[in-house]
């Protein structure tokens, strides 16, 4: 679906200096004779078996579903190796970047997921690896902060801007275009310049090609909705691509509606216009000068302006449809899956559970397949575990009981 | 041929090395930038429009444009205060893609050039993603002034530089603006390249910090823009810095 230029229809592309083309077109050039060569697909294969721990299960909860009023299905891609996921891009990534013969790795990272990720893979092919972090998220996301430093990378905080994973990423690409003939950045969402967002998808559409299968086991039919919050858009776009063609298959991304109202939020889809931020073209907050705004949400995995140019051109075509979830929402959907299943999210995927909780009564009636007293089924994907919003989560019940 | 080139081109047929500072929109103040926009020791003024995600600067030019923007200068309010300017060198503007796609690539280049704006160095948008603006920026008399890296491959020095009508910015070195302690050996390296496909005036930038940088940089160049060290002076010190610092690289170059 990407074309020659790298755009999903008017977005995406390569908005990168001069002094980064080379390593881009480099990039591309690798990335294509890797992802159609059946040796490397193998290496990704077992190593997708055996470090990750794949295939995540798809998980029925039955509890939660009463609550909700659809069946509900889960992705559990929080029980991936290191609990998000975010590994299924950096493994493929790292391997691409031992291909290259580069030497040194780096990465932003918002949640600390993606860093947590990179330096796990880093550590396993023995490579340095160097992480960008904006303060803000150093502070609310401390436990990824210690584990990337067990994991032996080197943390890199960022003061600039709003200090957070905008502020990180336009720090990686400083870092890139200074050291760019040794370094491979591995970027943690579906965003950048072409080929980044295709990379990420493609390695990210283990999920949804897993979930697909998965579903028709267990249920014998395809899901009406598959649901997925949206921060940079890689688990959201890498759940969808296994729905592409089933065009009876709903497609909702919920993106962070942060305070509410007309407070700060993250909702660049719903609420944002085209810009070129982070080397694409997609849908993004800025003001009427054309700077970037500073985006808002609970949860650091979604604190971002931006979104992946595919995401921007599944909605313009309609194929997908995206709303949002605010903070208190995702608190009080994080806290009821814990309750129901025994399960603690984290808090990227409590604003897609804010939806199910929502809109959940709502969805067989979406149905055209079914009669309509039947209940719907959900597909949602679970990019991760909670452990490393509980410290935030914990403060935030402290202030309100206070 | 565009103003800009024009002028460029009397200096370098007198004979002389071509001297084009940076300086950050409306800092330390509106009045004293606008003070110096008007200095007889440049031949032009490269003027950087405040942004949000400044990519390619490192922290003095980046924290310069954060203080504009965090006094109320935007980068459409960067080219009011050029276009309010006495009379003085042709500037060109420094600026990144977004704030020109947000107004719209033909809106911004009117605006630009209305504002007696001498041409556009946009860093972040490459040659493949560049044509309509530069169709743009031809429209309205501006003149592009593209820029060439270390890493660019003989073919797209040279066809980089076949769409100049400025001057052509060679990056002197890997890596965002910021002062430096030497001149990158690839400077001379980058300014052959260009050479070998150019007629027009090639400038090394990037990492060009000393009037003695300047002095060895012009050995291959035709002239040197020079960044954060004046933006430094222009942030910490203010106007009589700047200029005796104008004035150490000119004489420099002229030695
Ligand atoms: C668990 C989890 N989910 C989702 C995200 C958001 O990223 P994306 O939209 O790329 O999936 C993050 C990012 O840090 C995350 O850690």
């Amino acid at each position: 679906m990407v074309d020659e230029h790298g755009r999903y229809g008017e977005f995406g592309g390569r908005y990168v200096p001069e002094a980064l083309m080379g390593a881009v077109l480099e990039l591309e050039k690798a990335w294509t004779e890797a992802w159609s060569d059946p040796g490397f697909r193998r290496e990704l294969d077992a190593l997708l078996a055996a470090v990750v721990g794949r295939p995540t299960p798809l998980y029925e909860a039955k509890r939660l579903s009463e609550r909700v009023g659809a069946r509900v299905l889960l992705k559990r891609e929080d029980l991936a190796h290191t609990g998000a996921h975010k590994i299924n891009n950096t493994i493929g990534q790292v391997l691409l970047a031992k291909r290259m013969g580069k030497t040194r790795i780096i990465a932003e990272t918002g949640a600390g997921q993606h860093g947590v990720a990179t330096a796990t893979a880093a550590a396993y092919f023995g490579l340095p690896c160097v992480v960008f972090m904006g303060s803000t998220d150093v502070e609310r996301q401390h436990l990824n902060v210690v584990r990337m430093e067990l994991l032996g990378a080197e943390l890199v905080p960022v003061d600039a801007g709003s200090a957070t994973l905008k502020d990180a990423v336009n720090e990686a690409l400083r870092d890139w275009v200074t050291n760019v003939e040794d370094t491979y950045y591995v970027i943690g969402s579906v965003v950048g310049p072409h080929p980044y967002p295709e990379i990420v998808a493609s390695l990210q559409q283990v999920i949804g090609e897993e979930a697909r299968r998965q579903c028709l086991q267990l249920t014998g039919e395809l899901p009406d909705e598959v649901v997925a919050c949206v921060g940079g858009g890689s688990n959201a776009i890498g759940l969808f691509r296994g729905f592409y063609d089933d065009d009876e298959v709903r497609l909702v991304g919920i993106e962070a509606g942060g305070e509410g109202g007309e407070g700060a939020h993250g909702a660049s889809i719903t609420r944002g216009t085209p810009g070129i931020l982070h080397g694409a073209r997609s849908l993004l907050l800025q003001d009427d000068e054309g700077l970037i705004a500073h985006a808002h949400s609970i949860s650091a995995g979604l604190d971002y302006p931006g979104v992946g140019p595919e995401h921007a051109w599944l909605a313009r075509s309609g194929r997908a449809h995206y709303e949002s979830a605010t903070d208190a929402e995702a608190l009080a959907a994080f806290a009821a899956l814990a309750e129901t299943e025994g399960i603690i999210p984290a808090l990227e995927p409590s604003h897609a559970l804010a939806y199910l909780l929502r809109s959940g009564e709502g969805i067989r009636s979406r149905s055209s397949r079914r009669p309509a007293e039947q209940k719907g089924t959900v597909l949602l994907g679970l990019s991760g575990r909670g452990d490393k919003d509980v410290e935030t989560v914990a403060k935030v019940r402290a202030a309100a009981t206070s | 041929m565009t103003a800009l080139l024009h002028h460029l081109e009397a200096v370098r047929s007198a004979g002389r090395k071509i001297f084009v500072p940076y300086l950050m929109a409306g800092i330390p103040d509106r009045v004293t930038f606008s003070d110096l926009l008007a200095s007889d020791q440049a031949d032009a003024i490269e003027v950087g429009l405040p942004f949000s995600d400044p990519l390619m600067d490192g922290p003095v030019i980046a924290e310069a444009g954060e203080r504009a923007i965090a006094g109320g200068i935007g980068p459409l309010d960067a080219i009011d205060l050029v276009a309010q300017a006495p009379a003085g060198p042709p500037r060109p503007v420094m600026t990144y893609y977004n704030p020109i796609h947000h107004l719209g690539e033909d809106e911004f280049c009117r605006r630009v050039a209305t504002g007696g704006i001498a041409g556009l160095i946009v860093p972040d948008l490459p040659l493949e993603e560049s044509g309509s603006l530069r169709a743009a920026a031809a429209a309205h008399g501006l003149a592009w002034v593209p820029l060439v890296a270390p890493t660019s491959s003989p073919q797209r020095v040279m066809s980089i530089a076949a769409t100049a009508t400025g001057f052509v910015y060679a990056v002197s070195t890997l890596g965002v603006t910021g002062v430096r302690d030497s001149l990158s050996e690839r400077s001379s390296r980058v300014v052959e390249a260009c050479r070998a496909v150019t007629d027009l005036p090639i400038l090394v930038g990037i990492g060009v910090s000393t009037p003695e940088q300047a002095h060895e940089a012009a050995s291959t160049a035709d002239g040197v823009v020079i960044g954060s060290a004046v933006v430094k002076r222009q942030v910490e010190e203010g106007h009589a810095a700047v200029e005796s610092f104008f004035t150490a690289v000119r004489t420099a170059l002229d030695a």
